[in-house]
């Protein structure tokens, strides 16, 4: 538990390089304490799993690590860069994306234009070129299209790119918000609640797009769920908390059956029974 | 470049063109002794013209950046005055004004180039160390063009300007005093969005309505507390040349136009919108809104600093009072009224605002109405909220201020991909 991630998952993951380690990360807000010497290693590929009841800190966590908020203590390092102070727009570029609980399109833009806002740290060309409409700007401009394009392609919405973001249906708003946090070129993946709102069917084929996802980007997952069919699924390991604190940490199976586990979620009176 | 030129841009080009040549022969070719657009008709389309570039700088801060800003007379006061200051000095003999306010803004935003290179070294530098490094660079730069450069330049200008044709010498310095005033008002709205904008917009609202307030009070008193005996405090400025001509007046809305539709449509432009969606969202892909917010402000204010020049050498006359904070909601209501994040809304309700409520109703309805007219706006805006909340014209383009919508991609490869990901995705 010390190190941040269970001993048992074998020495192929082992020998991975290390994403993201979290050592020590308590924060508070004013006097309310919402997270508490939370600790987690991440290796290369890995598909980790953070849970919790409601209120537990999980979000709070995601906060933490993409500069929304400031750590009251403790560090987060990502690929050696320690996170903590920066503003946000400098943790997304380093390689990290989110997406939210909520939705939060861009919903009043085009699905295409949510996709290029995401590429703009790579646009390749500045005010200049714009105002004055350089060959540059034409350029970088067609280029970034296309690959805005090809990439709502792979999530299948090239049909929906003129569609206004706010009018899609909720299963496509998320599969855009998902296609939108990759457009920004990241390594580590923060899915914020993914499942929210969805039926049983709708999760399985989520499950299948975070695999593919994963296996097509090369990416890094964590995710924070509510849902557990879908956490115990997909996920290689899940690290469990409860008042801000970390209860337990293992793959599924074991923090299945932890009695802390089932305590935090079912109360006390589901062990004794 | 001509192999991109499209209808509709050649259209808005031909459309322009014809407009600034009708309304050129209208202001020349007089019948019985007066042009066919009178004076009073002529101010009114100039007049128009300058609260329309207000207002295009304001819907640019309110309409497509999301910050609510009541701080566009302010600037709009800057412009007019620091471009009426500089050429009533030239008229007298005097160039300090016009090296003051342009050599200083370029020392300045050499030493704001420097100060962002210098704190971008260090890490988690807070937006107070940034907004007094500016603030230096801005006292710095200012100082040393009215100290070094005024002594050193003045007469060697007044040579260059006596060699020169009077035409062409009135001509340069109007250009450098509309530009003085432009870039005077983004300095100064740079240095007053570093601290205000990190606020939220209705806070930030308050801010610049503090800020119109101040510069109201500063022009009331800029023969006592400030040094300029010639602008006359509270009585206003008078002896101001009057220079502005159509030609000044188009192009310098055609450029705000030009300038404004390429800012948007591009990459940047983009940012600028997604921050007024959502904030949040925004930076977390990867987006600096502070940077954003500050650029769409500054443009903001730089047209406003520039409609003030064009506005004061034509009606060669400044005074305070037209600058209070009641003035400030002029531009407000004109971006609402034409529709928020619309720049053929904000043109068309610039020009009908001057010309159908100063002019129109001033002429043909009977004596006494005008002072109705402040009963009237207030009805016509609430009828307005009512049946139409999102402006006359909404979000409308017309075609060559629309965001042409790239083809759909569809290539084979990519197809075939989709197909499999199709059964798979959600």
């Amino acid at each position: 538990m010390t190190k941040g991630r269970p001993e048992d998952l074998g020495p192929e993951v082992e020998q991975r390089p290390v994403v993201l380690t979290i050592s020590g990360l308590t924060h508070f807000f004013e006097s309310l304490r919402a997270v508490y010497d939370f600790s987690v290693t991440i290796k290369q590929g890995e598909l980790v799993g953070l849970i919790g009841p409601n209120g537990a800190g999980k979000t709070t966590v995601f906060n933490l690590i993409t500069g929304v908020y400031h750590a009251t203590e403790g560090g987060i390092q990502y690929n050696g860069a320690h996170l903590v102070g920066l503003p946000s727009y400098e943790i997304i570029q380093m390689g990290i994306a989110r997406t939210f609980q909520n939705i939060r399109l861009f919903s009043n833009l085009t699905v295409l234009d949510n996709v290029r806002i995401a590429y703009h740290p790579h646009a390749g060309y500045g005010l200049v070129d714009s105002t004055l409409r350089l060959r540059r700007f034409y350029d970088k401009e067609e280029d970034m299209t296309e690959r805005a394009q090809e990439f709502l392609a792979i999530f299948g919405l090239a049909e929906r790119q003129d569609d206004i973001a706010g009018s899609l249906p909720y299963g496509l708003q998320r599969r855009l918000e998902i296609a939108r946090a990759l457009a920004t070129q990241p390594r580590l993946l923060l899915l914020d609640e993914p499942a929210a709102g969805m039926n049983p069917q709708e999760i399985d084929q989520l499950m299948d797009l975070i695999h593919f996802i994963r296996d097509r980007f090369d990416l890094t997952i964590l995710l924070v769920e509510h849902r557990m069919r879908l956490v115990m699924n997909i996920c290689e390991w899940i690290t469990v908390m409860d008042f801000g604190e970390i209860i337990a940490r293992g793959t599924p199976d074991v923090v299945r059956n932890d009695p802390s586990v089932i305590e935090a979620y079912l109360g006390r009176q589901a062990i004794i029974q | 470049m001509w192999q991109r030129l499209r209808g509709s841009t050649a259209y808005f080009l031909i459309g322009a063109l014809a407009l600034f040549v009708i309304v050129q022969v209208f202001l020349t070719v007089e019948i019985q002794g007066t042009p066919i657009i009178n004076n009073y008709w002529r101010g009114l389309i100039f007049w128009g013209a300058a609260i329309t570039i207000v207002s295009l700088g304001l819907n640019l801060i309110y309409g497509f950046n999301g910050q609510f800003s009541l701080g566009q007379y302010g600037f709009y006061a800057i412009g007019a005055y620091t471009s009426a200051d500089i050429t009533y000095r030239y008229v007298r003999g005097d160039n300090s004004a016009l090296i003051v306010v342009i050599g200083g803004s370029i020392l300045t935003l050499l030493l704001m180039w420097g100060v962002s290179a210098f704190l971008k070294r260090f890490y988690g530098v807070n937006t107070i160390t940034v907004f007094v490094f500016n603030v230096l660079a801005a006292v710095l730069g200012f100082g040393l063009a009215a100290g070094i450069l005024v002594p050193i330049a003045n007469p060697m200008l007044s040579a260059i300007f006596g060699a020169l044709p009077t035409g062409v010498a009135q001509s340069v310095v109007f250009l450098f005093a509309l530009v003085g005033g432009a870039v005077l008002s983004g300095i100064i709205s740079f240095l007053f969005g570093i601290p205000v904008l990190e606020l939220g917009s209705d806070y930030f609202g308050i801010a610049t309505l503090g800020f119109t307030i101040i510069i109201k009070v500063l022009l009331d008193n800029t023969d006592t507390i400030l040094p300029f005996p010639e602008m006359k405090g509270a009585r206003g400025m008078v002896g101001i040349p009057q220079w502005t001509t159509w030609p000044w007046v188009f192009f310098s809305l055609f450029l705000v136009v030009l300038v404004m539709r390429n800012l948007l449509h591009s990459s940047t432009g983009r940012t600028i919108v997604a921050v007024r969606e959502d904030e949040r969202a925004a930076e977390l892909v990867g987006i600096d809104i502070a940077r954003s917010k500050i650029l769409a402000f500054v443009i903001g204010s730089v047209f406003a600093g520039l409609a003030g020049g064009i506005r004061a050498h034509d009606l060669a006359f400044l005074h305070p009072q037209s600058f209070n904070f009641i003035q400030s909601f002029n531009p407000m209501i004109i971006v609402v009224f034409g529709g928020l994040g619309s720049i053929t809304g904000t043109v068309f309700a610039g020009f009908a605002w001057i010309i159908l409520l100063e002019g129109v109703l001033r002429l043909y309805l009977p004596g006494g109405f005008e002072t109705w007219r402040f009963v009237v706006y207030p009805l016509v805006l609430i009828l307005m909220m009512l049946l139409r909340p999102e402006g006359l014209l909404g979000q409308y383009e017309i075609p060559f201020l629309r965001q042409r919508l790239p083809g759909m991609l569809i290539r084979n490869e990519t197809q075939t991909d989709e197909l499999a990901v199709e059964e798979v995705v959600i």
